[in-house]
């Protein structure tokens, strides 16, 4: 495997064909990758929280969809890829503790996907594969010279989306 | 928000000192119910930027059993007690008294049997900080859940994102006498709670 880049919690990469992108253990957490097939420029994100305007102030706008989202935008744009073709792909958004009386913090990974999908539309990116929800942790990994987005699992396997 | 965290050294030292003695009972519950010595290292209280905790145990990909209490009471918070999977399942044999190595996965009675276990820690290791600050620390009813580290974490990691970017951690590592049962214990205040803590303690 060719040059793969690790992304942190709360943290995004972009980079071009051949490099992977990846990011361990999402739980309540999203992965969102953009791609663009031609250029085969891309980014991969991972966000913790929905909205920055909820939270108290941070250093790191790569922690929210709302703020993390748009930045990594710019960045795949400014390396050479082409907003009208740019293509996203989301995986994570897991509750993973059962709990009766769950509180909102705990249901964020569903405010997650939400706040994603509404946050990529909003910015004229389409969502062409999604894999969110469930009580299980996710790795996941974009490789930018084929635009396949991998998710793996412990307990349910492997896909591609 | 950050004022919180602006700990002195003789604070930073009250809170390692409580960590110990809670950890300290929390080693002597479980080393009662498995019948081994358990060893622990002295607890690291530290402010970690929220990214960096899945490094503390083994990093984000890690498979790990996870054993998470939410704290009521005046100074609310977290405890998520974290084990190697390995750990886990050599810890179910011994409490079902099977022979290690029996366990390939959890069924109902293993997670009930696990959640009963970090039952037990934490409400030895919250009675130390009541012995220290007369605040009454209530943990919920314990959930389990056996993934990657990063993921489980992210229960935690979460509501501390919201306020900032640095985690305050009180984390004891523990280990069995013949090596085959480790586990991390993490007490987690909320946001505001550090502060009432210190305060209760009354040093400055």
């Amino acid at each position: 495997m060719a040059n793969l880049i690790k992304v942190g919690m709360a943290d995004y990469k972009v980079g071009r064909s051949p490099s992977t992108l990846i990011s361990y253990g999402l739980g309540s957490c999203i992965g969102i990758s953009l791609y663009d097939p031609q250029t085969k420029i891309g980014g991969l994100l991972h966000i913790m929280l929905p909205d920055s305007t909820q939270a108290r102030a941070s250093d790191n706008p790569a922690k929210f969809a709302d703020t993390g989202i748009p930045l990594m935008l710019n960045d795949v744009i400014a390396l050479g890829a082409s907003r009208s073709r740019l293509v996203a792909k989301i995986a994570g958004g897991a509750q993973m503790f059962a709990f009766a009386n769950a509180t909102d913090i705990m249901r964020v990974g569903n405010r997650n996907a939400d706040a994603v999908k509404q946050i990529l539309r909003r910015n004229g990116i389409k969502v062409i594969a999604e894999d969110t929800g469930g009580n299980y942790g996710r790795t996941v990994q974009i490789d930018l010279n084929t635009g396949v987005y991998k998710v793996k699992t412990i307990d349910r396997g492997e896909k591609d989306i | 928000m950050n004022d919180e965290y602006d700990l002195s050294p003789i604070q930073l030292d009250a809170l390692r000192e409580i960590g110990n003695v809670g950890a300290g009972n929390s080693a002597t519950a479980l080393s009662q119910i498995i019948n081994k010595r358990i060893d622990m290292n002295v607890p690291k209280v530290a402010l970690v930027p929220i990214e960096a905790v899945p490094d503390l145990v083994g990093g984000p990909d890690a498979i790990v059993v996870g054993v998470f209490l939410r704290i009521y009471g005046r100074a609310p918070g977290n405890v998520l007690f974290l084990m190697p999977q390995k750990s886990a399942f050599y810890l179910v044999d011994t409490l079902m008294g099977r022979e290690h190595g029996t366990t390939k996965t959890l069924d109902f009675m293993d997670e009930s049997a696990l959640m009963e276990i970090g039952n037990i820690l934490s409400g030895a290791y919250l009675n130390a900080f009541f012995s220290f600050t007369h605040i009454s620390m209530l943990p919920s009813i314990p959930a389990l859940a056996m993934d990657m580290a990063g993921a489980i974490l992210n229960i935690i990691l979460v509501q501390l994102g919201q306020m900032g970017d640095q985690a305050m951690v009180i984390e004891t590592e523990f280990l069995a006498e013949d090596d085959g049962i480790s586990g991390h214990f993490f007490l987690v205040p909320d946001p505001g709670s550090l502060g009432i803590l210190i305060e209760a303690v009354g040093v400055e």
